[in-house]
């Protein structure tokens, strides 16, 4: 890759989180997909990044212990 | 007398109401609890006082509005009176890595320089990886991931739950999810050495 080819990379490298979280602007967002298009280095990287945002949610979700469920419900106010 | 049993009556069927909703939603709050909170008893007995004071304070919840984030702000508030952090400026200056970092990191370790299918890349990851390097990002950015990456909050929602401005919400946001690669790829480092 030429010093010239670096720049793109790194402006697409900036512009990842807002792609991913659809708060680029339709000008940006066309021009990130325009250098994706081209460029394999930069679209394994936005790939990764979607896959690690699903593999992070599902690592760290774990289920509420039934037990607690109970006790909330015991929380609630009787009726008189 | 007769308009006064029926305002009792209308209450307690509005009360009920909420004391159901709120339940229903229980499981997404635990979630979020678990790890705003250091850990999982941490966890249990913060969504409980959440619920003790939701149901003695429901009436000042706004029907139609969005109970979730209404639950999280009781919450929250809970966690920062109990001492558990504090509320303002983060701690300390955390280590930070570009956003290209963990996938160079990740895919350096795999099969001599083949690119590689990037969710075999993610799979080099444990769970115990990912619970460990997010319990290593300083709260402030933590929060804000938890909230919104896990817990689907809009960085509107987050911003009031936090009570801090949106463009603070999505700043953390962005540098919280690099320290969380930071960490994730150090984690690596380490397992290989």
């Amino acid at each position: 890759m030429t010093d010239l080819g670096k720049d793109p990379c790194a402006h697409c490298e900036e512009m990842m989180q807002p792609y991913l979280d659809h708060i680029l602007t339709e000008q940006e967002r066309v021009e990130a997909e325009a250098h994706l298009d081209e460029c394999e280095w930069c679209r394994r990287r936005y790939r990764f990044e979607e896959s690690l945002r699903v593999f992070v949610r599902q690592a760290v979700t774990e289920p509420m212990p039934s037990e607690l469920k109970a006790k909330l419900a015991a929380l609630r106010i009787p009726l008189n | 007398m007769a308009e006064d049993a029926t305002r009792i009556a209308t209450e307690a069927r509005d009360r009920v109401r909420f004391e159901e909703e709120a339940l229903a939603l229980a499981d997404q709050v635990y979630r979020v609890a678990r790890h705003l909170s250091g850990s999982r008893e941490d966890a249990e007995e913060l969504v409980q006082e959440t619920y003790a004071r939701a149901f003695r304070s429901w009436r000042s919840y706004t029907p139609g509005t969005n109970l979730r984030a209404w639950l999280l702000r009781i919450l929250t508030n809970l966690n920062i009176d109990r001492g558990r952090r504090s509320q303002r400026a983060p701690q300390m200056t955390p280590l930070e890595a570009n956003d290209y970092y963990l996938y160079d990191k990740l895919s350096a370790e795999g099969d001599g320089g083949q690119p590689a299918d990037e969710e075999r890349v993610v799979e080099r990851l444990s769970q115990d990886d990912i619970v460990s390097a997010l319990s290593a990002v300083p709260h402030d950015f933590r929060d804000v991931i938890v909230l919104v990456d896990i817990g689907d909050f809009s960085y509107q929602d987050a911003a009031q739950i936090l009570d801090i401005p949106i463009g603070t919400v999505m700043s953390r946001l962005h540098r919280g999810r690099r320290i969380l690669k930071r960490e994730l790829a150090d984690n690596v480092l380490e397992d290989v050495t």
